[in-house]
């Protein structure tokens, strides 16, 4: 039991990261209506930028916010320099374009960090388990991540319910030529929405390399679990990105802790052994596929167009 | 063949080899030239490794000659290709391991097994469309990815060598490089003449219809879906093929052959030749995997170059490489 | 090609709180050549619809031919021999004329699961399409592709792909829409030529056109039938006029192309 609820809250850690991630992605396509497989590298860069500054000061949170930092400029100057080119083409263009994108930033990082990977190590007093339940010991850091990972949700949701630029956002994304006929600057708030997903990616980044990794291409292993999340939530709505994430976070954790037990009442141990594993990591892509059959717009679908 | 035809009245889908010496014809005239005296050329030279990554590009032309039939005829957009190139290779390897290494079997089974996935991937992601039919028919590629790592008796996620290549009795020793070779180049050239002929036939005109609009092709009274399905299953069954080959090639089968980047080669080389046309997958794929292989001997860093390319490709250049040679831009 | 009657009875539908069709009824007998005109929004293009098959009826009943179609998927009916053209163009730009047509004569040749003949060499396929081009008269614009057509020619090759089908009724939604005069009086003289052989129901703006070709003609307004008869009576109908409130006058005698 105990366990269950450890793996539980493992899997809404991992959710959160995969929503930090999910919300610049499904902005980004629902407002510029652009499929950005690049998103990852954005990840990879904050992860990377963070671990060179921690080495650099020694201190955790000054990587964070530099990471942070960093990742928003690299995100605004990309979108000025190639994205903004790929606006209102079509999406094989974009497949095409930020693939190409994927490969240099890959082939960029090896240049300037060497194949090996990096590591950020956690300032000591991370390093304990808080009692968080009578008897049951969580470690503070996975603790912090989602804290902290709401928090920034949190910002995040009255940024776009609260505020101007939350308000273009929200109009952009169920209609876009309207919002530029108003006048407003497009270029500009396209340019801020690209920097502000990147800023996600690349906090994401550097929350999840303490625990998880810094190291080339990291960025596409997680970024296809964020489409998979964007397509069971409703693509363009963070509403839909925040339950999604969350529910795929938990049927991955919960399932590949839980699935090959479960199937050892069920099959041969041989087969349980074999197919453990591979159906736990299959389980949400079986969501998905069960969600883009059923509920094609999404369980939590954005409002309309 | 078809009578020469002027391109202002026929449609600018490359439907049949025209016999006027244009550009486009002459360059992939030139390019089956050098692919067919190749093996010559590297006797000669003694120079085996030519002859091997040629052998790639014509496997992997294959994969991208089934891609463009339903990417550039068909208007699917499959990011999940590379997993028929797995499923065939995993299917002569496992065959391979478990004792059987007639490529009567092997070969077919191998097509067989990827035409069934095919049709299960192609009746659930047939439902959507746009951005989402390519990302479900990723999500179903990285699932075959995982099914392979899960296999441990096949190696997992380190591979499994492939002791013993294909067996075809007394009538072809695929050892033997330049056999093997020519071998592939003739299977490319059947590949390409079929899709000229399903393209060109009632079939294909009506999967080339769909792309173009759909609505109205169902307002006339097809059923297209019936008809995308089946595209798709002889897109992967021809991939399946390529995969086959592929693991003979390589002596090696691995859960990396359908890992998405792979799906991500394969959609670069059919766009770089110039979607739905014949030879363009041809001369994408050796475009680009000549270009990777010229590029890794420059610099230690190929893909700083590789990658802003395509990047430039996607944005200037619609018609891919094909496109270029005719100076023609949609 | 031998017509077919047409008999609606009392056809219902709703969008949301809008009637689209309020229990239309129309007789129309095999080889009419039958109008609907209406202000914008009356519902036209719903009757339209409802009769092709690509809207479902909510009430009412719809015979062709002798048979109950009400329930018959769309293209099923076209099968049976209900053909209709497009208020939009909507065609394949990137293929010839003649290509689209053989598309519409090839839906109606049985399957399409043949993998080797050329099918652009099929005599089966463009015999028919290219008398079916023949008809409109587009026959000398038959190799080239669609989007070098002018507008009132692939409004022709609309109507081209619709015989295609050999069709025993016919579903024309404003064929004319977007035309200058000397577009329209072709189209005008295909109408006239084809009225002889098939049941025609047109919908249209144009008066002129309707006056001229129709055997009868019915108003629609916000989806009901307020008047049915000769061009005469519907003319000189009072309820007409008002419903069209000063909006075209219906031409005195002797209009032009008649």
């Amino acid at each position: 039991m105990l366990y269950f609820i450890e793996q539980c809250l493992n899997g809404v850690q991992l959710g959160m990261l995969l929503f930090l991630l999910a919300a610049g992605l499904t902005l980004v396509f629902g407002i510029m209506d652009l499929v950005n497989l690049a998103h990852g590298s954005l990840y990879m860069l904050g992860a990377y930028f963070a671990a060179t500054v921690a080495a650099l000061t020694g201190s955790f949170v000054i990587a964070l916010v530099v990471a942070v930092a960093a990742s928003l400029l690299s995100g605004m100057v990309l979108e000025v320099i190639a994205i903004r080119r790929l606006y209102g083409r079509d999406h094989l263009d974009h497949v095409l374009g930020t693939f190409g994108l994927i490969l240099f930033f890959n082939e960029l990082v090896r240049l300037i960090w060497g194949g090996g990977g990096l590591s950020l190590s956690l300032p000591p007093e991370m390093l304990t388990a808080v009692e968080i339940v009578p008897g049951v010991y969580y470690p503070l850091y996975r603790l912090v991540i989602i804290l902290a990972s709401l928090a920034v949700a949190g910002l995040l949701y009255v940024v776009v319910m609260r505020t101007r630029l939350g308000m273009l956002i929200r109009a952009g994304a169920s209609n876009r030529e309207m919002v530029g006929a108003l006048g407003v600057n497009i270029k500009l708030l396209y340019t801020l929405v690209f920097g502000l997903g990147a800023a996600l990616a690349g906090f994401a980044g550097v929350m999840q390399a303490p625990i998880l990794t810094v190291e080339i291409g990291m960025g596409e292993n997680i970024l296809i679990l964020a489409f998979v999340v964007i397509i069971i939530g409703g693509i363009g709505s963070i509403r839909g990105a925040f339950l999604a994430s969350i529910i795929v976070g938990l049927i991955d954790t919960v399932g590949r802790a839980f699935l090959p037990d479960l199937l050892n009442h069920v099959l041969s141990a041989n087969a349980a052994v074999t197919m453990g594993p591979a159906l736990s990591s299959m389980s949400m892509y079986i969501l998905m596929a069960a969600v883009l059959v059923l509920r094609p717009e999404g369980l939590f679908p954005a409002a309309s167009r | 063949m078809t009578t020469s035809v002027d391109p202002a009245l026929t449609p600018s889908l490359d439907v049949a080899p025209k016999r006027r010496l244009t550009p486009r014809a002459a360059f992939t005239v030139a390019l089956l030239l050098v692919l067919a005296f190749l093996p010559l050329y590297a006797t000669l030279t003694g120079d085996a490794f030519v002859l091997t990554l040629f052998t790639r590009v014509i496997i992997l032309a294959i994969g991208a000659v089934s891609l463009n039939l339903i990417m550039g005829y068909g208007g699917m957009v499959s990011f999940g290709h590379a997993a028929y190139l797995g499923i065939g290779g995993y299917a002569v390897g496992i065959l391979a391991k478990e004792g059987i290494a007639s490529g009567f079997i092997q070969w077919p089974v191998a097509i067989a097994a990827s035409a069934l996935y095919a049709l299960a991937v192609g009746a659930l992601s047939l439902r959507t469309r746009g951005v989402y039919f390519i990302m479900i028919t990723l999500a179903f590629a990285q699932m075959a990815y995982y099914v392979t790592i899960g296999l441990d008796r096949y190696g997992g996620d380190d591979g499994l060598p492939i002791r013993q290549r294909s067996q075809f009795g007394g009538l072809i020793d695929l050892t033997n490089k330049t056999a093997f070779y020519y071998l592939c180049f003739v299977l490319l050239l059947v590949c390409i003449y079929l899709i000229w002929r399903i393209v060109n036939s009632r079939f294909g005109l009506v999967v080339q219809g769909a792309r173009v609009n759909d609505r109205r092709m169902r307002a006339i009274g097809f059923p297209t879906p019936r008809y995308k399905l089946v595209c798709f299953v002889i897109a992967g069954a021809m991939c399946g093929l390529a995969g086959a080959l592929l693991a003979n090639h390589t002596n090696f089968i691995s859960p990396a052959m359908m890992h998405w980047t792979r799906s991500g080669d394969l959609i670069v080389m059919v766009v770089l030749g110039g979607l739905g046309s014949l030879f363009g997958p041809l001369i994408g794929t050796a475009t680009f995997i000549l270009l990777q292989e010229a590029l890794s001997r420059v610099t230690q860093y190929p893909d700083l170059f590789l990658g802003p390319l395509l990047l430039l490709v996607a944005l200037y250049v619609h018609g891919g490489i094909q496109g270029l040679l005719e100076g023609r831009r949609e | 090609m031998s017509s077919a009657p047409l008999t609606i009875e009392r056809l219902t539908r709703r969008f949301g709180g809008v009637v689209a069709a309020d229990a239309v009824s129309l007789d129309i007998p095999p080889g009419e050549f039958h109008a609907v005109i209406g202000p914008n929004g009356a519902g036209k293009t719903t009757l339209i619809g409802l009769l092709a098959g690509e809207i479902a009826a909510q009430g009412g009943s719809i015979r062709f031919n002798g048979k109950d179609i009400t329930w018959l998927p769309g293209h099923r009916r076209g099968q049976l021999g209900l053909a209709r053209s497009f208020q939009i163009t909507s065609l394949f730009p990137t293929f010839t004329a003649l290509d689209n047509v053989a598309f519409a004569v090839q839906a109606h040749c049985g399957h399409s699961f043949s993998f080797w003949r050329d099918a652009r060499r099929d005599d089966e396929l463009r015999a028919p399409a290219r008398a079916a081009l023949e008809r409109v008269g587009l026959a000398s614009r038959a190799g080239l592709r669609v989007d070098r057509l002018s507008h009132g020619e692939q409004r022709q090759l609309e109507i081209a792909m619709a015989l295609a089908a050999k069709p025993r009724l016919l579903l024309l939604d404003e064929p004319m829409a977007g035309m200058g005069p000397e577009e329209s009086a072709r189209m005008v003289a295909i109408l006239r030529e084809l009225k002889r052989s098939m049941t025609i129901l047109l919908i249209e703006h144009d008066m002129e056109t309707v006056f001229a070709l129709a055997d009868r003609i019915s108003v629609l307004v916000y989806g009901r039938v307020i008047a049915s008869g000769e061009p005469e009576a519907i003319r000189n109908d009072a309820g007409v006029r008002r419903a069209y409130l000063g909006d075209k006058e219906a031409p005195a005698q002797g209009a032009r192309h008649g």
